[in-house]
């Protein structure tokens, strides 16, 4: 299983309530509507729970963007 | 109502949707709610809204930084004074425990400990009753996470599971002598779902967020349990199915001696401690209800039954019969005065419950599905009947409603209702607020819906003002009658303006209902009015959803609607008491002896 970016778009528009959200690889806290702090820890915990990885401490904080999130979540799956 | 389960994985997934939704919802009640935290709160506040939301309530909220819980309601208060807020959450968890007990430690070390570590809380209660007056929630203690010592850590001087019990039971008499200050056992809520499951070591590093998303879930489910008790929206009846509900087997098919209840099999131990269960409940004052698809006579066979705990008698309604359970249901509603939207019901048959669930949405109905042993624990986890207190009517409520079907049954004999009101041999004592009373005063105001014609709540604190105000009127009326005492029925109060009292409060228990006490609580209070000067009376009525009963209570009173009141707020009313005779004449009424 890999992780892809249509997969983790559903994801930001449930938690952000952005029903019609398109996401890029280089959409981020600074360019997406609603994706504060708080939001971001909803996001974490979702996908967590949709893919079935777990997050170690610090490992988001250097995330720039979805699409090195994107990466992330795939090094978690394939490891 | 609130019976379609919710996760936190769904709060935390769609949470914003279901926001939205929930607030285009009418007839949410506002609260003002600060949450004053030891941890990082917002994940707390978002689930807490949604719970709160579909219980009804519409949350305002304050939230202290973090960790701030101390200073905001201490120190630096300014911002808290001016959001004035109706209940106040201080929200800690054991990471805000500061010293445990050294390994060398003295029973007297641990003793002053204690009192030590308890002294920022009791501040923090102190300053919130001084500078707020609102209500307060405060929680206890979850046992650690680690177990240094092992079982030990439980009996030494110095284990910490010891010291937290120590610590819990200290705070909890601490609060049973606040009037102001409810406790939240999270001790027994986190040790239900397990402490494993309860944190989260990362997201306390990561966020300061003290508990796992399932913890904060049944945090605010909790806390929210505690808002319905508070505002007088708990659930206060638990109407029951009996066939394969209260015993096993369906009496009408198997006949009364094969029906399962009592000691002999593993499913009628099951049933019997389901019995036990709903007997409890009603000594801590929820009344019970029987509605049954059964003929009447055979139904009470099984009660009678000699193995059965509950007896007819603890039944303070009782339909078995072959028409459709929601009309039943309606009709125990109205045999006790109470609306459905105070009703559980329980039934193993899963067509009925979606037929109540359908026709009667106000009703409470948990899928307990058919496992006898699964009953207690799904209505239990659900704290229908939640209450920030047992007061003695309370607990002697259940006989309260039986001595009332009593009443209704003598009331059938007599064809002129005067002559049935006699024949009850009432007595009122009614008097202005007594300290003894207070409580009772203060709780029976913020519960009762129905026969409340301003719905106006107070705190036990403005009460007491009310009581040693020299230009109020305050007055409650208790009611016996041959049939048992009905506890404090009654409140009324009002306030001099000019010639005139201004009745700012006037409430009822629907228990005493056509009793004529409304009259008796009037003469009393044309009496004090006219004692302290006020030669004319003035009434409101403030529409509510729930007050419709009273729209016309003015004016089966005699008095007269004013040219000037509001028809948008309600109606303003006129009474001259110069001339007025005393009127009841059914009740006997006498005032308070010490």
């Amino acid at each position: 299983m890999t992780a892809q970016l249509a997969d983790l778009t559903p994801i930001f528009q449930d938690v952000l309530d952005l029903p019609s959200l398109e996401l890029t690889r280089e959409s981020s806290g600074n360019t997406v509507e609603g994706w504060d702090s708080l939001a971001h820890i909803n996001l974490v915990s979702a996908i967590e729970s949709q893919f079935g990885v777990r997050f170690a401490l610090g490992e988001l904080q250097d995330l720039k963007n979805v699409g090195e999130m994107v990466d992330l979540i795939n090094r978690k799956l394939g490891s | 109502m609130t019976s379609t389960t919710l996760t936190a994985a769904d709060i935390i997934r769609s949470g914003r949707r279901l926001r939205r939704e929930l607030l285009a919802q009418q007839g949410l009640h506002p609260v003002r709610v600060a949450m004053l935290g030891g941890s990082t709160t917002n994940e707390l506040c978002d689930f807490l809204e949604i719970v709160l939301l579909r219980d009804g309530f519409q949350p305002t909220f304050y939230q202290s930084e973090y960790g701030a819980f101390f200073d905001e309601a201490v120190l630096d208060t300014e911002r808290l004074i001016a959001f004035a807020p109706d209940v106040v959450i201080v929200h800690t968890s054991v990471r805000n425990i500061r010293c445990f007990p050294a390994p060398e430690a003295t029973s007297d070390d641990v003793a002053a400990l204690v009192d030590s570590e308890l002294s920022p809380f009791r501040e923090v209660w102190r300053a919130l009753t001084a500078n707020i007056g609102c209500q307060i929630v405060q929680n206890n203690f979850e046992l650690p996470a680690h177990s240094v010592l092992g079982n030990l850590d439980a009996s030494h001087l110095s284990g910490r599971v010891r010291y937290l019990n120590a610590l819990n039971a200290a705070m909890a008499a601490d609060i049973a002598a606040l009037p102001r200050v409810i406790l939240q056992d999270i001790a027994t809520l986190s040790a239900r779902m397990g402490l494993v499951q309860w944190v989260d070591a990362a997201r306390w590093f990561s966020y300061k967020l003290a508990h796992t998303p399932d913890a904060h879930l049944e945090i605010a489910r909790s806390l929210s349990s505690m808002f319905r008790a508070l505002y007088g929206r708990a659930r206060k009846c638990l109407v029951l199915d009996l066939d394969n509900t209260l015993w096993g087997g369906v009496i009408g098919d198997d006949g009364v001696d094969r029906i399962q209840i009592g000691r002999e099999t593993a499913a009628a131990e099951a049933f019997t401690a389901f019995q036990e269960y709903c007997l409890e409940l009603r000594r801590r004052g929820v009344l019970l209800a029987v509605c049954s698809k059964n003929n009447d006579e055979v139904a009470r066979t099984g009660l009678a039954h000699p193995d059965s705990v509950l007896r007819i008698e603890h039944f303070s309604a009782f339909r078995a019969n072959w028409q459709p359970k929601h009309e039943n249901i309606q009709s125990i509603a109205a045999e006790l005065n109470l609306g459905v939207d105070s009703f559980v019901f329980v039934d193993d048959n899963p067509a009925e419950r979606a037929l109540v669930a359908a026709q009667l949405p106000a009703v409470a109905v948990p899928d307990v599905g058919n496992d006898v042993t699964r009953y207690a624990t799904i209505i239990d986890r659900e704290r229908y009947f939640e209450t920030v207190g047992l007061s003695a009517d309370d607990l002697q409520r259940a006989a309260q409603y039986q001595a009332n079907s009593q009443r209704a049954s003598v009331s059938a004999q007599f064809a002129d209702y005067g002559a049935y009101l006699t024949s009850l041999e009432m007595v009122a004592e009614v008097d202005a607020f007594q300290p003894v009373y207070l409580d009772r005063i203060a709780q029976l105001t913020n519960k009762t819906n129905q026969f409340n014609l301003t719905t106006r709540r107070y705190s036990l604190a403005e009460m007491q003002e009310i009581a040693a105000n020299p230009a109020s009127v305050t007055l409650y009326g208790r009611l016996t009658d041959r049939f048992g005492d009905n506890g404090l029925v009654s409140v009324v109060a009002g306030t001099r303006v000019g010639d005139a009292i201004d009745i700012d409060l006037w409430l009822m228990s629907c228990r005493v209902l056509k009793r004529e006490m409304e009259v008796a609580m009037l003469d009393a209070l044309v009496d004090r009015s006219r004692a302290i000067g006020a030669s004319r009376l003035i009434g409101h009525y403030i529409p509510t959803p729930k007050n419709g009963m009273v729209a016309d209570h003015f004016s089966k009173l005699g008095f007269t609607q004013s040219a000037h009141g509001a028809v948008d707020t309600g109606t303003t009313w006129e009474l001259d008491i110069l001339g007025y005779t005393p009127r009841c004449t059914t009740i006997h009424i006498k005032r308070y002896t010490p």
